[in-house]
């Protein structure tokens, strides 16, 4: 099978073996995914709501300002004109929803990205020099662990101004406590192997030695705590908008649930202005938590069978 | 002049681990030399300082380890003397070591060319493409296809991942090499490849090579001369013949009388009974008297010095002196 993939994609087309190779593990990550339930399940449902946050507001127009022109549109239920009806304002829910996937996975990814490097820094560092860096560093992380994290961002919310850039900055500034001992906590492992002294040995300075050696190590943990963190990220954004945080200009799924507390939609019976929303970040923290576990399983060395 | 140098000249070296309850005497006091293109093989039970001896002569000991006294020549540089960035030059360009169990010195997510390439780049400042071309060439030396470069470790057999470890022993071209133990958890036909290797290599780079082990049998057909070390001692040293056929230290005699003979007559291998002993509170007089079946009352209470026996062979034994 080896072979037969290698002759497709590199002797036939004189490719370099290190291109081949790269070829082959990339394709070997995809059919474990695809043979993985977990991880295809949850791929599926990440990949579908990613696809409607990057097209969706291009193909479904909706727009906060443009309202109902009379009464008679508002809560409206489900039919073919709105499919998941209009909200107080005569509003479409389904537009909304769609437009609210962007904000949600926007921030997702963004804040993500911020706290996963901020951790992945602070816990290799950490972990590697030990000492009073360690000390240091791990107080800060306990006393960012320590702090109730939604009152905080709540804090920093209402400080700093609700635009979508601030919080997206709060949740990736206040999220990386978590990872960053998980990080440490390999790191302390990875250092203590042979190769690592044997870098030592060879010359190697610390920089070089955390970046090539032992993030690649650490990786799969990151990895994995990534997509867990990114589910995090975006009940956040949605707790954050519900409690009236959020940006005001942007839809997003906290919003809808925001309006239709404030409207007591759920004593009017309109459990189409509230469930799709509710669904729909249930679903995504869902999609991406198997996503986490399942490639947990797949890039982990020592899980791997051979 | 550059040829009276001695590629290694280790006197009266000592190396102690700090310990809850004071120092432990790994290696305590010893002398062994090496010239080039020459291999000398340490052997003794675990724990008699063989590794630490070794580790000694890069400055590689643990963090608890420390070089207590003596002097290590290379090449005529004091290397118990260097800073650590001193060392950290002179480390694989003139020495280097061929790991212990080569399934964990090499990163399990890296692929093999970059782990060889990576001293290259490190000490000679060498690009990539430049330092890949050289492992390539090392590679082929020490008989593995160019293209497993691209490989990951978890791709080679045991044998293959020893190679390329030596490989990367001799990435920058260093006159010292030190084996630890390069052929233990490899089967017996992969060893005597192994074994081959380095006889080949060293002698056509001249190369000195240190051979540490505790299996006799390798030293044999490997070595030029033999040390064996005791609780942290060198307790005889010659040449091959020297310690084989006229072994005088009956620590000596006894670990060559645990591996059976080959041909001769069925005799189950006698074993030394007892352990090597603690390092922190070592026994006085000859510290092999505890388990040496001929100790004498001497043995006891006064260290035996070391004595010449002839111009190669030397031992540190009380008992020696009255057959000599």
């Amino acid at each position: 099978m080896r072979d037969f993939i290698a002759y497709l994609f590199g002797k036939g087309r004189g490719r370099s073996v290190r291109a081949q190779m790269r070829r082959m593990r990339g394709r070997e990550f995809l059919s474990r995914v695809y043979r993985n339930k977990t991880a295809f399940a949850g791929s599926v449902i990440v990949l579908v709501f990613a696809l409607v946050a990057l097209i969706g507001q291009s193909v479904v127009r909706f727009d906060l300002g443009v309202t109902g022109q009379t009464g008679a549109e508002r809560w409206l239920p489900p039919s073919a004109a709105h499919w998941l009806g209009t909200d107080h304002l005569g509003r479409d829910l389904f537009g909304f929803l769609v437009a609210g996937a962007g904000v949600s996975m926007l921030v997702g990814a963004v804040a993500t990205a911020i706290s996963m490097v901020i951790g992945t820094v602070v816990g290799v560092v950490s972990g590697y020099f030990g000492k009073w860096i360690d000390v240091l560093l791990m107080r800060l992380t306990d006393f960012m662990l320590c702090i109730p994290w939604l009152p905080l961002c709540m804090v920093l919310a209402a400080i700093l101004g609700s635009s979508l850039v601030n919080i997206i900055l709060v949740i990736g500034l206040t999220g990386w406590a978590g990872s960053a001992r998980l990080v440490r906590a390999q790191t302390l492992s990875v250092k203590e192997m042979a190769y690592v002294e044997r870098t030592v040995s060879i010359g190697a300075k610390s920089g070089h030695i955390m970046i090539k050696h032992i993030l690649p190590n650490v990786f799969p943990v990151v990895f994995a705590n990534t997509v867990l963190s990114a589910a995090a990220a975006i009940s956040t954004e949605t707790t954050l908008s519900f409690l009236g945080l959020g940006d005001t200009s942007r839809p997003s799924w906290g919003m809808i649930l925001y309006y239709a507390n404030a409207t007591s939609a759920v004593a009017k019976g309109a459990w189409w202005y509230f469930l799709p929303a509710g669904v729909c970040v249930v679903l995504v923290v869902l999609g991406l938590t198997l996503m986490s576990y399942a490639f947990d399983e797949i890039l982990n060395p020592r899980l791997k069978e051979r | 002049m550059e040829a009276q140098t001695k590629l290694l000249d280790v006197k009266g070296l000592r190396a102690y681990f700090r310990m809850g309850k004071g120092a432990l005497r790994a290696v305590d006091g010893v002398d062994f030399g090496l010239d080039y293109g020459e291999a000398l093989g340490i052997v003794g039970e675990s724990g008699c300082g063989k590794t630490t001896s070794a580790l000694s002569i890069c400055r590689m000991l643990p963090r608890e380890g420390y070089i207590a006294g003596g002097e290590i020549f290379v090449e005529g540089i004091d290397y118990a003397r260097l800073s650590d960035d001193e060392i950290r030059a002179h480390r694989w360009k003139d020495v280097s070591i061929i790991f212990q169990g080569a399934m964990n010195a090499m990163n399990p997510v890296k692929r093999v060319g970059f782990q060889i390439a990576e001293a290259i780049e490190l000490h000679e400042g060498a690009d990539r493409k430049a330092a890949m071309n050289r492992a390539g060439d090392l590679l082929e030396l020490v008989e593995i296809p160019r293209d497993r470069l691209s490989r990951y470790p978890h791709e080679f057999s045991g044998g293959m991942k020893q190679r390329a470890m030596i490989a990367m022993a001799l990435a920058c071209g260093a006159k010292l090499v030190i084996g630890d133990e390069p052929t233990t958890a490899l089967d017996v036909m992969i060893q005597a490849q192994i074994l081959d290797l380095l006889e080949r290599l060293r002698r056509e780079r001249r190369m000195g090579l240190i051979l540490i082990t505790h299996d006799l049998s390798i030293l044999g057909e490997t070595c030029d001369r033999i040390a064996v070390m005791y609780a942290g001692k060198i307790v005889e040293t010659g040449t091959v013949r020297d310690v084989f056929d006229r072994a005088a230290h009956p620590y000596t005699r006894r670990l060559i009388s645990c591996f059976p003979r080959i041909g001769g007559e069925k005799v189950v291998p006698e074993g030394i009974d007892g352990f090597p002993p603690n390092l922190i509170d070592p026994p006085r007089g000859c510290r092999f008297h505890p388990r040496c079946l001929e100790a004498r009352a001497a043995c006891r209470e006064i260290e035996p010095q070391t004595r010449r026996l002839s111009a190669t062979h030397s031992v540190a034994c009380h008992l020696a002196e009255v057959k000599s």
